[in-house]
């Protein structure tokens, strides 16, 4: 039905516009709001939410009183709930969709769904129903075997899985991290400084149970969650494996300062948990009588403090890069989580650089006035001033990497090493050699020192 | 009132404490950041002092990689891995260009001990500036930023100082695009480029810089010096060759009596 005709039946309609993206963040939120009941919940796009509550029913009373919780929360979010329990995955989901008529018990449930629980194509389903097979208990009793060689692979496969004789594996969102530590408040904490407290003493636990193993933290995860049924999550990385309260507290308040919107309280946290995602060994180490530990150790935790501040990519180091396209001989990595160095080529005794100490990139274009079309420049004009050349070098030819593109394109550049009168050095190329391309620009791609 | 004449006896006594021990000369130096360049060095009292603030002009917008590339160099000519942190806000690889590893690395430098840390506004490298010095176990920490740095007052100036002199750490501060002002550094500095000693086919040669010191908190200020920088040795020597065009620019007496150019800029 088109708008117009909509707005014509009911003029009072609300219209908003379908957001697909907003829907899934909010889903998404929704799905970290629900890590409350368990640490394994997967998104069942476009608008479901499965959580794996084995072992975790307890903690609310059953499975009735966990239902029970998550529809009272997710309704005072405005949400609609149809919830149910399934032995599996696939089953359960079936069971919040599809279900119609109440059942004496799980089985029973399962029997009764409609064929269109399969979610088959709109074809298979209108043919299983003209052939008299209503519910998925009519379909069961078929043997498997004509199911698939009538109705296709997938929808014995389908079958199966919501009868549980196939697996039906679950993707959940964020995986189970090794350790974790949480705890629930019986009054929800109203202070933002409070919840960090609490945060500390978790950190303690978690770091004990780190110890335990033998291995540090490299990735820690902290998950406050609201009463009203959201969860804020904020999470820390260290370049090196750690078991240091301190230093993962630092980091979180480092974290937290930095925040574009501060954690919010709203009407209280009623649970707190810290997890850790990533470990790594870590034996007892023992500090260098030089000095030397402590001094690798207050550079680490500046690097793990810089990263926290201003986000993994903004601390970097340089890598090699095997390549000769000189925007692309050097890799900028995340300083925490850099390879092992990679020895850099060694100068070339007595001769001056061929690299440039800074390098544009993109390449800026410049104006260039050479003596014959394809010779060296004499003078040029770059950032609105002209430079006149007294000293160059070159050329030093560069083709394009043809073996990586499919079409074998790519300009050559003809690379001159100039110094103009002031005594400045300038990395200039000509992209592209006469008989490539009639007119070919020229740009200036770095400073030498 | 005996107490309150107690407490302020206390409070007399400490500021007279801090009197003797706050100045940021009041504690010698730990080491020095030589450049190689013997009459640069000895000048100096051997190169720059480890544990300061140290400024660097770039005499003009384009002389900003000379400048850069003089901190750098003098920094990496420290022996050992002790890495150097280069800080500068995003837009400054637009401005100057971004750090080209292969051309450290070809100058003689070891791009390995460098530790790149981009910050998203002046602010923000401000802050990062004040934790790197305080960190102890780097080579140095160049802090690079272009134009006016009104962030960077007298009180701003004398924070990272004290932070640099209890830490050990030196702090390089690259001033590209602005024009030199009081501020609380021991040395501040003029860099530009100077013309190359020719090579065969009219190539250009090895980096070389032309340094002025603008004022120097220990000594008098004013002397002007042309730099070559030699990878092979890693070392700064003295230009040859060229330098005998420009003949202003002889090395001045080191031990002269403060220029009223020097008192001008404290």
């Amino acid at each position: 039905m088109p708008l117009a005709d909509a707005r014509a039946r009911v003029p009072g309609l609300i219209v908003v516009t379908h957001d697909p993206v907003a829907d899934h963040a909010w889903l998404d939120r929704l799905a970290l709001g629900c890590n409350r009941y368990s640490p394994l919940v997967a998104l069942d796009a476009p608008c479901g939410l499965i959580l794996d509550i084995a072992g975790a029913e307890h903690l609310f009373a059953g499975e009735a009183g966990l239902l029970e919780d998550i529809e009272m929360r997710l309704s005072r979010l405005g949400m609609s709930v149809r919830s149910a329990l399934g032995p599996t995955a696939d089953a359960a989901r079936a069971l919040a969709r599809y279900q119609t008529r109440p059942a004496p018990d799980e089985e029973q449930a399962i029997r009764r769904l409609p064929v269109a629980a399969l979610e088959l194509e709109a074809e298979a389903t209108t043919t299983l129903v003209r052939a008299g097979l209503r519910t998925i208990g009519d379909l069961a009793s078929r043997p498997m075997a004509n199911i698939a060689a009538r109705f296709g692979a997938s929808a014995a496969t389908a079958l199966r899985r919501i009868l549980g004789d196939a697996p039906s594996p679950l993707d959940p969102r964020i995986g189970l991290p090794p350790v974790m530590a949480e705890r629930r408040f019986a009054e929800p904490l109203g202070s933002s400084a409070h919840a960090i407290k609490i945060l500390a003493e978790l950190a303690g636990e978690a770091i004990g149970a780190l110890a335990e193993r033998g291995k540090g933290g490299r990735h820690f995860r902290a998950t406050f969650f609201r009463s009203d049924g959201l969860a804020r999550s904020i999470e820390v990385e260290t370049g090196h494996a750690t078991r240091d309260t301190g230093l993962v507290m630092r980091l979180f308040a480092e974290r937290m300062d930095t925040l574009a919107d501060p954690l919010d309280p709203g009407f209280g946290f009623d649970m707190i948990r810290l997890a850790v995602p990533r470990l790594d060994p870590l034996g007892a180490g023992q500090l260098k009588l030089e000095g030397g530990a402590v001094r690798e150790a207050a550079m680490d935790e500046l690097v793990d403090r810089m990263t926290t501040r201003l986000g993994r990519g903004r601390v970097k180091k340089l890598m090699v890069a095997d390549t000769h396209i000189p925007e692309q001989a050097q890799l900028a990595l995340p300083a925490i989580d850099a390879p092992p160095p990679v020895p850099w080529q060694a100068p070339e005794p007595g001769e001056p650089p061929t690299r440039p100490f800074h390098l544009f990139d993109p390449p800026q274009p410049i104006e260039v006035i050479a003596e014959v079309p394809d010779g060296p420049p004499q003078r040029f004009r770059w950032r609105r001033a002209f430079h006149a050349v007294r000293r160059y070098e070159g050329p030093e030819r560069i083709a394009a990497e043809w073996w990586r593109r499919r079409d074998n394109a790519g300009l050559t550049r003809d690379y001159y090493r100039v110094e103009d009168v002031q005594g400045r050095r300038y990395w200039l190329f000509r992209h592209g050699l006469y008989d490539e391309k009639p007119d070919p620009r020229w740009y200036i791609h770095g400073l030498f020192a | 009132m005996r107490e309150s004449s107690s407490q302020l006896a206390g409070l007399r006594k400490r500021i007279a404490r801090l009197a003797t021990d706050g100045g940021p000369a009041s504690r010698p130096a730990e080491g020095r950041l030589a450049s190689g360049h013997a009459q640069f060095d000895a000048a100096l009292g051997g190169g720059l002092a480890v544990g300061r603030y140290h400024e660097f002009f770039a005499a003009d917008a384009l002389d900003g990689t000379s400048a850069a590339a003089f901190a750098a160099l003098l920094a990496l000519r420290t022996p050992g891995q002790a890495p150097l942190i280069w800080l500068r806000t995003t837009d400054s690889a637009n401005r100057a260009g971004h750090i080209y590893a292969p051309g450290i690395a070809e100058l003689g430098g070891d791009p390995d001990r460098l530790l790149l840390v981009e910050t998203p506004d002046p602010k923000m490298l401000l802050a990062c500036a004040n934790d790197a010095i305080r960190c102890t176990g780097s080579a140095a920490v160049i802090v690079e930023s272009w134009g006016k740095f009104p962030l960077l007052d007298l009180t701003a100036g004398r924070r990272l100082t004290l932070g640099a002199r209890d830490a050990g750490t030196t702090l390089l501060m690259l001033r590209l695009n602005a024009a030199p002002a009081p501020s609380a550094a021991e040395t501040r500095w003029s860099v530009s480029a100077a013309a190359s000693r020719e090579r065969e086919a009219n190539a250009p040669g090895a980096p070389a810089f032309d340094l002025e010191l603008l004022r120097w908190r220990a000594g008098p200020a004013g002397g002007c010096w042309r730099l070559d920088w030699n990878h092979d040795d890693k070392s700064f020597g003295p230009a040859s060759g060229e330098a005998a065009l420009s003949g202003a620019l002889l090395p001045l007496a080191a031990r002269r009596a403060a220029l009223p150019h020097g008192a001008a800029a404290a």
